[in-house]
């Protein structure tokens, strides 16, 4: 059998990451990075907010959120440096960084999501 | 062998048959050199390196977003202790950044839509500012959606 590049794959997730950092980051950065520590809006009790995350669903969606994401992020990373930089030569190393990073912290992620009490 | 003794043009690879007749030595390419900063010559290349560079904070969100998982899952003082330090100089100037650069994200992305999504209605193909139109609604829908998820806890 031929040997597949996985470079469609890729593109693949890249796109659906970049679907999610389009719809659900900039409300959710807004919110938690800005006007819950500014006091523009009050923030949510803890109580409610660890009921929310116990929630199967936010714990699915909380994880495919953070993979895509992680990966998008990896592989626009990853092509930055090629185009931006045409650090060309260090290309299999920034690779084997960006995407392992990107497994590494969605591991991490499944774990934070896993050990919710 | 010497280089006498070595014919230039490979003999079976001649011109015969359509064949270009390849000489034996591949050609070196010639390409201009481009700078390291060719980003910079320009408005619309420097807003692509900009495009580009919402990736570290798309990143950087999700670095923060488990950050608020692990102190919420770890209790209320945790979750207090996020906040205060949530609120330090540093974070808030990090966040704000981050958030112009993941709107930037956003808005390029979602103007791509109309090249990446196709739609026929009755054999005729539905114009790029509605799809673009509806991918901003989408935007907007999500957003109320997620705030009010967590607005109303």
């Amino acid at each position: 059998m031929a040997k597949r590049s996985t470079e469609p794959l890729l593109w693949l997730l890249f796109s659906a990451g970049g679907v999610l950092a389009a719809l659900f980051v900039p409300v959710l950065l807004f919110l938690f990075g800005l006007a819950f520590p500014l006091g523009w809006i009050s923030a949510p009790d803890h109580d409610g907010l660890l009921a929310l995350l116990r929630h199967p669903l936010t714990v699915i969606g909380a994880f495919f959120l953070c993979l895509l994401l992680l990966v998008h992020a990896a592989h626009r990373f990853r092509y930055a440096l090629y185009d931006g930089l045409q650090i060309k030569h260090l290309n299999e190393l920034i690779s084997v960084l960006c995407y392992g990073g990107a497994i590494v912290g969605s591991v991490f992620a499944g774990y934070l999501l896993w050990v919710v009490p | 062998m010497s280089e006498t003794s070595r014919p230039a043009v490979h003999p079976d690879r001649t011109g015969h048959a359509g064949y270009p007749g390849y000489t034996e030595y591949h050609p070196r390419w010639y390409r201009a050199p481009v700078s390291t900063y060719w980003w910079l010559q320009r408005r619309s290349y420097l807003i692509f390196i900009l495009r580009e560079l919402s990736s570290v904070f798309v990143a950087w969100f999700v670095v923060f977003l488990l950050l608020l998982i692990r102190a919420v899952s770890q209790g209320n003082e945790e979750y207090q202790q996020f906040l205060a330090w949530a609120a330090t100089p540093w974070v808030v100037v990090l966040n704000l950044v981050a958030f112009l650069f993941v709107v930037l994200h956003a808005i390029t992305w979602l103007n791509l839509t109309p090249a990446a999504i196709v739609v026929r209605l009755r054999g005729r193909r539905v114009p790029a500012s509605w799809i673009a139109a509806s991918a901003y609604l989408g935007w907007a829908a999500v957003s109320v959606f997620l705030a009010w998820l967590v607005l109303t806890r």
